[in-house]
């Protein structure tokens, strides 16, 4: 990703350097061909269509081509590929707290592997934060009340920056960390050390605890629909439209389930707004998930962590990640344990 | 050039200055030149309470670690920057200050449509200006200039109504005169000065004012509802009540963007009439300049989400967004081009305006060519709330619209004052300002793609970053002083400068055909204009017949 941004980066470069330079001299040349001399009087020139068309077009030209490169990079930037792993994180002032779907908890610092696809599933507990990590080129503002997404794939182990650029109170500047990069060996190794079961597993946990599951059966029909394979489905609502049950819609389902109750069911289910902590909605996200992967029959989501551990990296991307590994043989990558 | 002094008449002419004495005479005054120099006044000691502001801001940042004031200090110190700076200096500067004064003046009027609403704007300024400096003493604000709800809404304590209450009542202010200046200029046009004889700062103003009339008014309604979630607790912006906090950002932007454009149209209106005056020439392209104005207003409020690519909307709005933000940036090309071109074969006079209007369009053109950067959506998703921004809104902010505004003060000084400043103070004054701009915000725009995210009270995870930090602050004390030369030479010229002839550059325009002071009625005989204008072959004609302005009869 960095280097798409910084491609089009450096593209701009030489492109807006041009067009200053060409501003610039003609300025100086005529400042200076064109200074007063005494006796010499200016010769008016009147303006000409055809110039004034001439400017205009090139550079609505030059500006279509950078507004076409930049919407592709965004496009990219806004896209995650579908098998990322997927790691939960709830910003708040002025903490980031990041939970990996495989269950391991941090704060303020986010391990990952070398060569891996990762998606950030965001939420803020109170104000809008940003997640920003300037080496990976990559920023989105987080927000409370709904999630939002970014992604990218480190190709260096090391440890780079984490920015909070969203401007949110008094520490706001104290709201960094760091981003670990890790061998898949010592990442598999970090994995090991202090997990505690997998964010299905515990979102299970919180189904049953706060009795979901005597309304949402999957063994017969209940007061509230049936969850398994409901996700990434299109449902259809009570309204007459139909949405699909992303992340957003789980979300919104559980704390807010009148604004988009689903075709044939009564609106009986109260709102758990203020009863489950940021973490515990995301839990039940994440369990909601895993019975609907296990549905479309790919593992459930405690196998997930380790299907996507074992799953063999792209043809197309085993070079760049050998040649990481390679760069990174000598590089000291520090392992902190959570 | 060099300026004509004409003897002091042994008894001077009447004019607005001398007309009448006393605290009274000024504060009850309904005459449009009185009023500017109040305006005059008043947003210069607003702009050195935000200029302190800004040095503390780059004190702190000398260093990494926060040790010049507290975390919540420096947050107060860049809001409170912001707020005085856009509200209540560069919102009113051009408009207010030299608009006031010359409007009239340049379309042949005796004084603005509505005389007493121009003082009523002004007096608004006023108590917003009071109740502004009544919150930062007793507390301040801490949310930075754009209020993002829910911060502001239900997550600080500081007071956020009262500084909302002061820019809602300054906010009228600009309507006000926005207002005034629309019907005058439909109105009260002499005989003769058509809509394509009109000087084209009469046409940036014309668009600014559009922009002040429809836009204003949406902040203001924006702020009502921050005071209303915060005070009631309706559910707004803040989920936690069931509102949406984008829906806040839209509101802001929808007046914040277009709010630059009301400040860079005027400035670019006086840089037009300046390159015009010292290259002795007709503006190249005249009708494309009037036009590219007008469509600056018109584009300008279609861009607004621009400031949100990262915000959380979607990818689609966030291309249309980017399309229509090159949109925007074609106008005012067009006008870069244009005014380089008035340039060719032209007679280029070096006098400190001029020298201002082309550090005006290195500044301008820097600022305009990195916002092709911000639009594009790839870019901007990395530079967005980074270093970037800031030099990128400062050079377009302060760059372009300062420069105006300091070029135009120099350029119409000596029909404002009826006296000449000192050249070569006002030069090396221009030269300061440049070379401490850019030394300022320059290496911010390194910082911004470096990384260092905006609205930082402390850097010490990343010193890398202080190298660029401590340019940008030894930058800062240079433009510092450039800034306060001019107010010194101005104030010692009012009482020492030499007496100004009634046109010292030989300038076209209405406005140099009066007195130096204008009477209080701006012509002693109501004028008709029988000249396009910019008229420069007729004004420097070797022979040139006796001027003289033609009366109505």
């Amino acid at each position: 990703m960095a280097a798409r941004v910084d491609a089009l980066y450096i593209f701009l470069l030489i492109v807006t350097g041009m067009m200053a330079l060409l501003v610039f001299t003609l300025l100086i040349f005529f400042a200076a061909r064109y200074r007063h001399r005494p006796g010499v009087r200016a010769e008016q020139v009147e303006g000409s269509t055809a110039l004034e068309i001439t400017w205009s077009t090139i550079p609505f030209l030059v500006f279509m081509a950078i507004f076409a490169w930049g919407a592709v990079v965004f496009f990219k930037e806004r896209t995650p590929p579908a098998d990322a792993t997927e790691v939960y994180v709830v910003a708040k002032q002025w903490m980031w707290k990041l939970e990996h779907a495989e269950g391991q908890r941090e704060i303020n610092e986010l391990h990952v592997p070398v060569g891996r696809d990762v998606k950030l599933i965001m939420t803020s507990q109170d104000v809008i934060h940003s997640f920003y990590i300037p080496a990976f080129r990559i920023k989105q503002d987080v927000l409370p009340g709904r999630y939002t997404v970014e992604w990218f794939r480190a190709t260096k182990p090391g440890v780079y920056h984490l920015f909070c650029a969203e401007y949110c109170g008094t520490q706001h500047s104290g709201m960094v960390g760091s981003i670990v990069v890790l061998e898949p060996a010592q990442y598999q190794a970090w994995m090991n050390s202090g997990s505690t079961g997998p964010l299905s597993a515990s979102g299970e946990k919180v189904f049953a605890e706060l009795g979901c599951s005597t309304c949402h059966r999957s063994d017969m029909p209940g007061r509230g629909p049936n969850l398994h394979g409901v996700f990434g489905k299109p449902v259809q609502l009570a309204d007459g439209r139909t949405v699909t049950a992303d992340e957003n819609y789980l979300r919104e389902s559980i704390l807010d389930p009148g604004s988009k109750r689903v075709k044939g069911f009564q609106p009986v289910m109260p709102t758990f707004q203020g009863l489950v902590s940021e973490e515990q909605v995301n839990a039940l996200v994440a369990y909601i998930k895993s019975i609907s992967e296990a549905k479309a029959g790919a593992g459930t989501s405690a196998r997930l962590g380790v299907a996507v551990e074992k799953r063999p990296p792209d043809k197309k991307d085993e070079p760049r990640a050998m040649q990481a590994r390679a760069q990174a043989s000598g590089n000291q990558v520090q392992v902190q344990r959570p | 050039m060099s300026m004509s002094a004409v003897i002091p008449q042994p008894v001077e002419r009447e004019n607005y200055l001398n007309t009448k004495y006393g605290v009274w005479s000024w504060l009850l005054t309904t005459d449009h030149k009185r009023i500017a120099l109040l305006y005059l006044l008043s947003i210069t000691f607003f702009f050195f309470i935000g200029g302190f502001f800004a040095l503390l801001i780059r004190l702190e940042l000398l260093t990494p670690a926060g040790d010049l004031v507290q975390a919540d200090t420096y947050n107060k110190l860049f809001t409170m920057h912001g707020m005085v700076m856009v509200f209540f200096f560069l919102i009113p500067s051009i408009p207010a200050v030299l608009g006031n004064f010359l409007v009239p003046l340049m379309i042949g009027a005796k004084d603005l449509a509505f005389p007493r609403v121009n003082l009523l704007s002004w007096y608004l300024y006023i108590i917003g200006g009071v109740m502004m400096m009544h919150c930062m003493l007793t507390g301040g604000v801490d949310t930075g200039w754009t209020f993002y709800a829910p911060f502001s809404t239900n997550f600080t304590n500081t007071k956020i109504v009262e500084a909302g209450l002061a820019i809602f009542v300054a906010g009228f202010s600009s309507i006000l005169t926005g207002l005034n200046f629309v019907v005058t200029i439909h109105r009260m046009r002499a005989p003769g000065m058509t809509w394509s004889r009109l000087p084209l700062f009469i046409w940036a103003h014309y668009a600014t004012s559009i922009i002040q009339l429809l836009g204003t008014p949406v902040v203001a309604v924006t702020i009502v509802l921050v005071a209303a979630e915060r005070a009631l607790h309706l559910g707004i912006f803040d989920p936690k009540l069931g509102g949406d906090p984008l829906l806040f950002q839209h509101l802001f932007w929808f007046y914040s963007h277009p709010a630059v454009y009301i400040m860079i149209l005027p400035s670019m209106g006086v840089v037009t009439e300046i390159i015009a005056c010292f290259s002795r020439k007709r503006i190249f392209g005249y009708h494309f300049v009037a036009f590219s104005s007008i469509a600056i207003a018109v584009f300008g409020f279609l861009v607004w989400a621009h400031h949100m690519f990262v915000a959380g909307i979607s990818v689609y709005s966030a291309l249309v967004f980017s399309f229509l933000s090159y949109a925007v940036a074609l106008p005012s090309a067009i006008k870069v081009f244009n005014w380089t071109a008035t340039l060719y074969k032209g007679s280029i006079h070096y006098d400190a305006p001029m020298l201002y209007a082309f550090g005006f369009l290195g500044l301008f053109t820097i600022g305009g060519l990195t916002g092709l950067f911000l639009s594009a959506l790839g870019i901007d998703v990395h530079v967005t709330d980074t270093y970037f921004v800031v030099a990128h809104f400062h050079y377009i902010m302060v760059g372009g619209a300062v420069m105006g505004y300091l070029g135009g003060m120099h350029f119409w000084w000596p029909k404002i004052s009826g006296r000449l400043y000192p050249e070569g103070w006002a030069r090396l004054a221009a030269l300061i300002v440049f070379i401490g701009f850019n030394l300022t915000f320059f290496p911010q725009f390194i910082l911004g793609y470096m990384g260092m995210p905006r609205r930082y009270y402390d850097y010490s995870h990343m010193p890398e970053f202080q190298i660029l930090n401590v340019l940008s602050t030894a930058g800062a004390t240079v433009l510092g002083v450039g800034y306060l030369l001019p107010m010194v030479y101005f104030l010692w010229s009012m009482r020492y400068g030499k007496p100004a002839s009634d046109n010292p550059w030989n300038a076209a325009g209405l406005e140099w055909k009066t007195a130096s002071p204008p009477p209080t009625f701006n012509f002693d005989e109501e004028p008709v204009v029988t000249w396009e204008a910019y008229n420069y072959e007729e004004l420097d004609a070797p022979h040139p017949q006796k001027e003289e302005v033609p009366v109505a009869r």
